[in-house]
C-alpha cells in the first residue's frame, strides 16, 4: 500500500474553533500585573482545562523559553523553565514512564519545588554527619567504611 | 426509576406505543371522513372538479387581500411560527437522523445555530398568539379545551428541546427523556383533536376547489 | 530497608521518606494529585499537609463477575508511577490478582485483616453480584453474594470499582443470565462509592482513595452515587469537539472528509450528552487521548444500562426498537379500524335514508 493511498488525518485544529489560546494568555498577563504589585503567585493547571489537540503546543509557543531551564529528577523526571516572560514558568510532571503526570504554568519570582526542603535538609544533615563520624572512626582505626544507603 | 432507565423507555416501547397511536389515529380519521363519501351531484359539470381541486391546495396557500387585511396578525403570526415548526422539526440534524432511521432516508441539514434562533422565535410567536386569543373577546369566547391542548402540545416539545439543546438546569439524561416524552405526549394528543388540520387540510382544501370547479367559478 | 511491619504504623508521608522518596519528590506527587483530583492548585499545600500526616487504611479488595479490565487498569505500571505510590501508600491486605497468596493462606489473610481493622478497612468491590445462582461464581467455595455481605459487616466504606460492581455493568444487560446485581442493590446499610467506568479512567480510581487518604471521608456524591469530582460534568459538556456540535458539523461515517477533520461524532452514535465521567479533561493513558479524541463516539460506559441503550452506533435521537416495522403495522391497523368505522357509518346513514318516511300534504292535513 502506497503511502498516498493512506488516509490523510488531520486532527489539529488547533485555535480555530475553540479559541482556548487567548484567554490563557490573559489570565497569565493578570497573574504576573498581580505578582508584581502585590508579590502573590499564582498557579494555573493545564490540564483542568479541555484544551483541544494542537492548543496546549500554541501556548507552550508562545510562550517561548527564557534564561532558566531545570531538570528534576524525583520520582521520574520533571523540567521547570522560565518562559521568554520573566516571571512566568513552565513546569511539567513526567513519571517514570515518560508520561506527563502534571503541567502547571507559574507565575512566581521562583517556584517552591526548586527549593530545597526542610525536611530533605534535616535528613541530609544526619546523612553527613554520620559519614563524617564513620570516616574519622575508620581513620584510625583503618577498617573499611561503610556506608549506609 | 431512574433517569437512564427513562431515556431508555421513551427510546424504545415509549416511542412504539407513541408511532402505534399516532399513525393508527390519523389512518382512522381519515377514513372515516373518506368512508362517507359526497351525495351524488346530479347537475352538469360545468368544469373540471379534479384541476380545480388540486390547484386549490396550493393556491389557498396564500390568503386573499381582503381576508388578509381583517386578520393581517394572525395570519402573519400563523405563518411564522408554522414555518418555524418546519424549520425545527425538519431541518435539524439530529431529527433527520430519527426520519432517516424510520423512513429510510434522510436530506441535508442546517447548521444548528440557525435552529436555535429559529426555536427562540417560534417559542415567542407561539406565546404571542396565545396572549391574543386570550385578549379577543370573539377569539376568547369561541375557544375550546381542544384549543388550548393543541397549543400547549406543540410548544412543550419546543421549550423541553431548547433546554435540552443548552443543557440548563438537571441532568442530562432527563433532560432529553421529557423532551422526547413530549413528543410522544404530542403524538398521542395529535388525532383525537384539531392538530389533524394538518391533514385534513389538503382534503378541505382540495373539496372547496372541487366544487367550485364543477360549477364552472374561481376557488 | 523497611520492614513491612512497621510500615502500618507510620504516616503517609514518613512511610514515602522511608521508601527513599525524597519532601520534593512527595511535593510533585502532591501537585500532579491535585490536578489529578481536578483540585485548584492553591490547595497543594493542603493536600501536602494532609497526606504528610495520613495514616495508612487497610483495604479488601474483592473480585466478582468481573473481567479484571479494572485492576488492569488500576495497575498498568511495574515502575513507582504515582498511581502505584498511592496504591502502595494503602495496605492492600486481599486482592486475587496481585497478591502472592493463594487458597487457605489467601482466606486467612482476608479474615485477619478484616478482624483486625474491624470498622475501619475499606472495602474495593470490582464484579457484579449474580443472585440466580450462587454457584455462578464463587470463591474458595463461597460465593460473591455470602462473601459480600460477610465482608461488608465491618467495613468503613464501600467503594465499587467499574460499571460491573457499580450499576450491574455488562452481566446485567439483558437478558441478565445471572440474575447479576450491583453492590448497591444488595448493602444497604454502608456508604457507598460508586466509581463507574468500562473500566474506569486509572487516575479516577486512585483519585477516590486519595481523597479517603487527604481528606479522611468520602467525597461529594451525585444521585447515583458516584464522586461529583470526576462524574459531575457530562463528556458532552468538556468536549472539545463541542463548538462542532452547536455548528451542526458533523462526520457521517468513519472515514468521510468531517471525521478527518474531526467533526462532532453525534451521528455515529456518540453517548456524550447523556455520560457523566473525566474523560474529555483527564483523558486516558496519562491525559494521551480518550475514544472521542481518537475517532470513536463515546460508549456511555459509565452510565447504567449502556449496553442496552440502543447499540453504541445509533445516535441517541433515534429509537431504539424497529419503528419503520410499527408503522407499517400501525398504518394498516388504522386503515382496516377506519374502513370498518366508516363502514358502520355508510350502514348507519343508509339505514337512516331508508327509514326516512317522507311527509305529504296529507300527513300535515290530519
Amino acid at each position: 500500500m502506497s503511502e498516498s493511498s493512506l488516509p490523510q488525518f488531520n486532527i489539529q485544529i488547533g485555535n480555530e474553533l475553540t479559541w482556548n489560546v487567548q484567554p490563557i494568555l490573559h489570565e497569565i498577563r493578570h497573574a504576573l500585573r498581580k505578582l508584581l504589585e502585590t508579590g502573590e503567585n499564582s498557579i494555573i493547571d493545564l490540564r483542568s482545562i479541555p484544551l483541544a489537540p494542537g492548543e496546549e503546543e500554541t501556548i507552550i509557543a508562545t510562550l517561548g523559553c527564557g534564561e532558566v531551564h531545570a531538570k528534576l529528577n524525583a520520582l521520574g523526571p520533571s523540567e521547570i523553565y522560565e518562559t521568554r516572560f520573566a516571571g512566568v514558568w513552565l513546569t511539567t510532571h513526567f513519571n517514570e514512564e515518560s508520561s506527563i503526570i502534571g503541567r502547571f504554568i507559574e507565575v512566581t519570582r521562583f517556584p517552591d519545588i526548586l527549593k530545597s526542603q526542610q525536611e530533605d535538609m534535616t535528613i541530609s544533615l544526619d546523612q553527613l554527619e554520620h559519614e563524617l563520624e564513620h570516616e574519622s572512626l575508620s581513620d584510625q582505626t583503618e577498617t573499611d567504611a561503610e556506608t549506609n544507603t | 426509576m431512574t433517569e437512564t432507565e427513562l431515556l431508555t423507555w421513551v427510546r424504545g416501547p415509549g416511542f412504539q406505543i407513541a408511532t402505534i397511536i399516532f399513525v393508527m389515529g390519523i389512518m382512522l380519521r381519515l377514513l372515516e371522513i373518506l368512508m362517507l363519501g359526497r351525495k351524488a351531484d346530479l347537475a352538469e359539470a360545468k368544469g373540471s372538479e379534479m384541476s380545480s381541486g388540486l390547484r386549490t391546495i396550493f393556491s389557498r396557500t396564500l390568503p386573499d387581500a381582503s381576508t388578509f387585511k381583517r386578520s393581517t396578525f394572525t395570519i402573519t403570526a400563523g405563518y411564522i411560527f408554522h414555518v418555524g415548526l418546519f424549520v425545527v422539526i425538519f431541518l435539524f440534524a439530529p431529527h433527520i437522523l430519527l426520519f432517516k432511521d424510520v423512513i429510510g432516508f434522510g436530506w441535508p441539514a442546517l447548521p444548528s445555530t440557525v435552529i436555535d434562533a429559529t426555536a427562540v422565535v417560534t417559542i415567542i410567536t407561539l406565546v404571542v398568539v396565545l396572549a391574543h386569543r386570550l385578549k379577543d373577546p370573539v377569539k376568547r369566547f369561541l375557544s375550546t379545551f381542544d384549543d388550548y391542548l393543541g397549543w400547549f402540545v406543540t410548544i412543550l416539545p419546543l421549550i423541553t428541546g431548547y433546554i435540552a439543546f443548552h443543557r440548563i438546569g438537571i441532568s442530562a439524561p432527563a433532560l432529553i427523556a421529557i423532551h422526547i416524552l413530549s413528543v410522544e405526549l404530542l403524538m398521542v394528543v395529535f388525532p383525537f383533536t384539531k392538530l389533524m388540520h394538518t391533514f385534513t387540510l389538503v382534503l378541505a382544501r382540495w373539496y372547496n376547489g372541487a366544487i367550485s370547479g364543477f360549477r364552472g367559478v374561481q376557488s | 530497608m523497611t520492614n513491612d511491619l512497621s510500615r502500618k504504623d507510620k504516616t503517609l508521608g514518613e512511610a514515602l521518606r522511608s521508601q527513599g522518596v525524597s519532601r520534593r519528590s512527595f511535593l510533585k506527587f502532591c501537585a500532579a494529585t491535585a490536578s489529578m483530583m481536578a483540585l485548584p492548585p492553591s490547595m497543594i499545600p493542603t493536600i501536602a499537609n494532609a497526606l504528610e500526616k495520613a495514616r495508612r487504611p487497610s483495604v479488601i479488595w474483592l473480585s466478582f463477575q468481573e473481567c479484571t479490565g479494572c485492576t488492569e487498569s488500576l495497575t498498568r505500571a511495574h515502575t513507582a508511577t504515582i498511581e502505584s505510590l498511592i496504591f502502595d501508600s494503602i495496605s492492600l491486605d486481599y486482592h486475587h490478582t496481585l497478591q502472592a497468596a493463594a487458597g487457605h493462606a489467601a482466606e486467612a489473610a482476608r479474615e485477619a485483616a478484616m478482624e483486625e481493622n474491624d470498622g475501619q478497612y475499606l472495602l474495593v468491590v470490582d464484579g457484579s453480584i449474580p443472585l440466580g445462582n450462587p454457584g455462578y461464581s464463587t470463591i474458595a467455595g463461597i460465593s460473591n453474594y455470602d462473601m459480600l455481605m460477610d465482608t461488608a459487616k465491618g467495613a468503613a466504606a464501600i467503594i465499587s470499582v467499574g460499571t460491573c460492581a457499580a450499576f450491574g455493568g455488562i452481566p446485567h444487560a439483558r437478558p441478565n443470565p445471572t440474575g447479576a446485581v450491583s453492590v448497591s442493590d444488595i448493602i444497604k446499610d454502608k456508604p457507598i462509592i460508586n466509581v463507574p467506568g468500562c473500566p474506569p479512567i486509572p487516575v479516577v480510581i486512585t483519585g477516590v482513595l486519595t481523597h479517603f487518604l487527604t481528606f479522611g471521608a468520602i467525597p461529594d456524591l451525585d444521585d447515583l452515587g458516584r464522586p461529583k469530582t470526576f462524574f459531575g460534568q457530562s463528556i458532552h459538556d468538556r468536549c472539545y469537539r463541542r463548538p462542532f456540535y452547536d455548528k451542526g458539523l458533523f462526520a457521517e461515517t468513519f472515514d468521510d472528509e468531517g471525521a478527518r477533520l474531526g467533526w462532532c461524532l453525534y451521528k455515529l452514535g456518540c453517548k456524550g450528552p447523556t455520560t457523566y465521567n473525566a474523560c474529555a479533561t483527564t483523558k486516558w493513558n496519562g491525559g494521551v487521548s480518550f475514544p472521542i479524541e481518537s475517532g470513536h463516539p463515546c460508549l456511555g460506559c459509565s452510565e447504567p444500562d449502556f449496553w442496552d441503550g440502543g447499540g453504541f452506533y445509533k445516535a441517541i435521537s433515534m429509537p431504539t426498537e424497529n419503528i419503520t416495522k410499527t408503522t407499517i403495522y400501525a398504518a394498516a391497523a388504522g386503515v382496516a379500524a377506519g374502513v370498518a368505522i366508516g363502514a358502520t357509518g355508510r350502514m348507519k346513514k343508509a339505514s337512516a335514508s331508508k327509514a326516512h318516511q317522507k311527509v305529504t300534504i296529507d300527513d300535515l292535513e290530519k
